[in-house]
């Protein structure tokens, strides 16, 4: 199993982190456990509320710890980064480890020039003059695809695209050629042809670097287009975790197979694509025992789910939440799949 | 940077050309005559007559309106009734003591409004951050005029550390003497002033300050490794000035403008004063240059808003 890989970039163990409202914390990821390694794609994906963002914030020590309660181990080049102050993650983040943010509208500061956002990350973690840090801006602007990186440079961020936004932010990241990328649904607020140039500068620089990368993301084309690793987030849990053809192969999972049939494909001879019927539990709500998934598969007899669903081995880094997906049959296909099993 | 300067200097001028015809059009519609005051009431309706004749006042308005301009620019305002003195001449006086009170508070304003708004805001929810709010709430609830009273009342009548009136003492003598009696005359008035100043912006800088540090780009440079204490000096103090540069133009010349409540229980002979006088005693000649004056300094205080908001914001710069 992977996590007994002592080569392992990132060893992430039973990560929970709990928000406060009002009085009483809950949970937003719970018990998260995943494996980076170098030149390697891990894509997490989920709907939106699942818990993605707070977990990629959490690797980075984002959180205001009076908001939060962290608990597990982020195991990052054989340092416990929960176990560090601010000082200590200031070290960390931006050199070894880089994030690419969701919204690139809002994720630059509206009245800094471009260059000036990108040395800012080589001012503190490097030597480097004023001199050398502008050739390196110009060297990453060329890295990330922008045409003309000596105006780039000069312009702030409201002269410039949705896509070339995007792309500034990647180059932020990777200023200091970081082990470790953070890309929380880097093409999200990009049209699909822009989506796919940045996949492609993201796979030229992983290749460049060796870095690993933690992908984010609610679109599963994109998961199998570029991932080698796949975890299903449902509800702040991974439900699922294994191969990009695992996943899409043999998935195993009620809720990696429902994503999968609610997927648009152009062989479906369906008319309508599949629904997954109800909504995610908001935090306050969250049942504290049982599968979390089972209020959505209201047709699968309670008797089949765990009481206290865990993650299961099925051989070769494949791992599956609870045994209800032995008896999952989606309610159209009852003699197909249902009896199959 | 200079063409967005240069672009909205272009925009005042019809800005300006239409106030002076709207003020000179108010002006020509109030009542009474220029002459009223000024000649032998047992004049007959000849002579009246003849003297209208004599000074183009039968002339179509726009005529008039050009003489009037003309004049203007010869710093010619006319003469007040009240004060039987060029109006030019009155607004210089005046302007100046306004000027000295208003730059004094100005400054204090700004230095006690903008370390607290933002070390309220960096606080945010802590006992110092209430303080601050406590301190605002208190201000803003307190009408203006009751706080001078009972300023004048503690620090001129009962400690008798500041002079209660006037903009000068008459006994100062020499540069040196005029200049710390002018600033002993306007430190009490600007400090209860400045006092209040503060509110508007402690307020709006904290919830600036605020806004900011939850901000996407406020975590893009905590995702770089930039240590907060330098967020807060490289990202979040400009970007939440922004807001205060925009109305910094016309606090300035709404300053220029004079405090009726302060002139008034300071007795303080600033241009408030002399247009509260001036609307009192329908001193008409007095009233139009101030309205137009008063015109003037807020389409200034615009420019000096948009020019101030250009310098910290580069997205309404011209490129």
């Amino acid at each position: 199993m992977a996590s007994e890989n002592k080569n392992s970039l990132l060893d992430v163990k039973g990560v929970s982190t709990a928000f406060k409202i009002g009085d009483n914390y809950y949970d937003a990821v719970s018990d998260v456990s995943l494996q980076v390694h170098h030149d390697e794609i891990l894509a997490i994906v989920g709907e939106s509320g699942c818990g993605k963002s707070t977990l990629a914030t959490t690797i980075m020590g984002l959180h205001d710890p009076e908001e939060t309660r962290i608990s597990g181990e982020v195991n990052f080049e054989g340092t416990d980064l929960l176990k560090l102050d601010e000082n200590g993650y200031n070290k960390i983040r931006g050199l070894k480890i880089g994030m690419i943010f969701q919204d690139p509208l809002s994720a630059l500061n509206p009245l800094k020039r471009i260059e000036d956002q990108i040395q800012e990350v080589m001012i503190y973690h490097t030597k480097m003059t004023e001199k050398q840090r502008h050739d390196r801006v110009i060297e990453l602007l060329n890295e990330v695809g922008i045409d003309d990186p000596q105006r780039t440079a000069h312009q702030f961020p409201h002269q410039l695209s949705g896509g070339m936004r995007q792309r500034i932010i990647i180059a932020i990241a990777i200023a200091c050629k970081p082990d470790l990328i953070i890309a929380d649904e880097p093409t999200t607020a990009l049209d699909v042809t822009i989506q796919a140039q940045i996949l492609d500068v993201l796979r030229d620089i992983q290749k460049e670097n060796h870095a690993g990368i933690i992908l984010i993301t609610h679109d599963l084309g994109v998961v199998a287009e570029t991932a080698d690793q796949v975890a299903v987030m449902y509800a702040g849990q991974f439900v699922e975790q294994g191969s990009v053809e695992q996943i899409f192969n043999n998935p195993k999972h009620p809720y990696t197979r429902s994503l999968l049939r609610s997927m648009p494909q152009r062989d479906n001879e369906r008319d309508e694509l599949y629904v997954i019927s109800g909504m995610v539990p908001s935090l306050q709500r969250m049942p504290k025992t049982g599968d979390r998934f089972a209020p959505r598969i209201p047709w699968i007899p309670a008797a089949a789910h765990e009481k206290n669903p865990v993650m299961h081995d099925l051989g070769s880094g494949h791992l599956v939440r609870c045994t209800c997906y032995k008896q999952f049959y989606f309610p159209d296909q009852v003699n197909k799949e249902g009896l199959s099993q | 940077m200079w063409k967005t300067i240069l672009r909205r200097l272009l925009i005042m001028i019809p800005e300006l050309i239409v106030l002076s015809i709207l003020v000179f059009l108010l002006a020509k519609a109030m009542p009474g005559d220029p002459f009223t005051g000024t000649i032998n009431p047992r004049a007959s309706q000849a002579q009246i007559h003849h003297l209208m004749v004599i000074h183009g006042l039968y002339d179509p308005w726009y005529q008039q309106y050009w003489n009037w301009i003309v004049h203007l620019f010869h710093g010619d305002l006319g003469i007040s009734y009240e004060y039987q003195e060029p109006v030019v001449d009155l607004i210089r006086q005046r302007g100046t003591n306004t000027l000295w009170l208003a730059l004094f508070t100005m400054v204090l304003t700004y230095a006690i409004g903008l370390p607290l708004g933002i070390y309220a805001g960096r606080h945010e929810g802590k006992l110092q951050d209430t303080l601050v709010r406590i301190y605002t709430y208190v201000t803003m609830s307190i009408p203006f005029f009751v706080v001078l009273v009972i300023g004048i009342w503690i620090f001129g009548y009962t400690l008798n550390w500041f002079p209660t009136s006037g903009s000068i003492s008459s006994q100062a003598s020499g540069l040196g003497g005029s200049l710390i009696s002018r600033l002993g005359h306007i430190i009490l008035p600007g400090l209860l002033g400045a006092l209040f100043g503060t509110v508007n912006i402690v307020q709006y800088l904290r919830s600036e300050v605020i806004d900011a540090k939850h901000s996407d780009y406020v975590r893009t440079a905590r995702a770089k490794g930039v240590p907060m204490k330098d967020i807060y000096r490289h990202h979040i103090f400009r970007n939440s000035l922004l807001p205060i540069a925009a109305f910094a133009g016309y606090s300035i010349t709404g300053l220029l403008g004079g405090s009726i409540f302060t002139e008034m229980v300071f007795s303080y002979p600033g241009m408030g004063l002399l247009f509260l006088n001036a609307i009192n005693f329908r001193d008409y000649t007095v009233i139009t240059a101030l309205v137009l004056l008063y015109g003037f300094l807020n389409l200034m205080g615009t420019l000096l808003s948009d020019i101030a908001l250009s310098i910290v914001d580069p997205r309404v710069r011209v490129e």
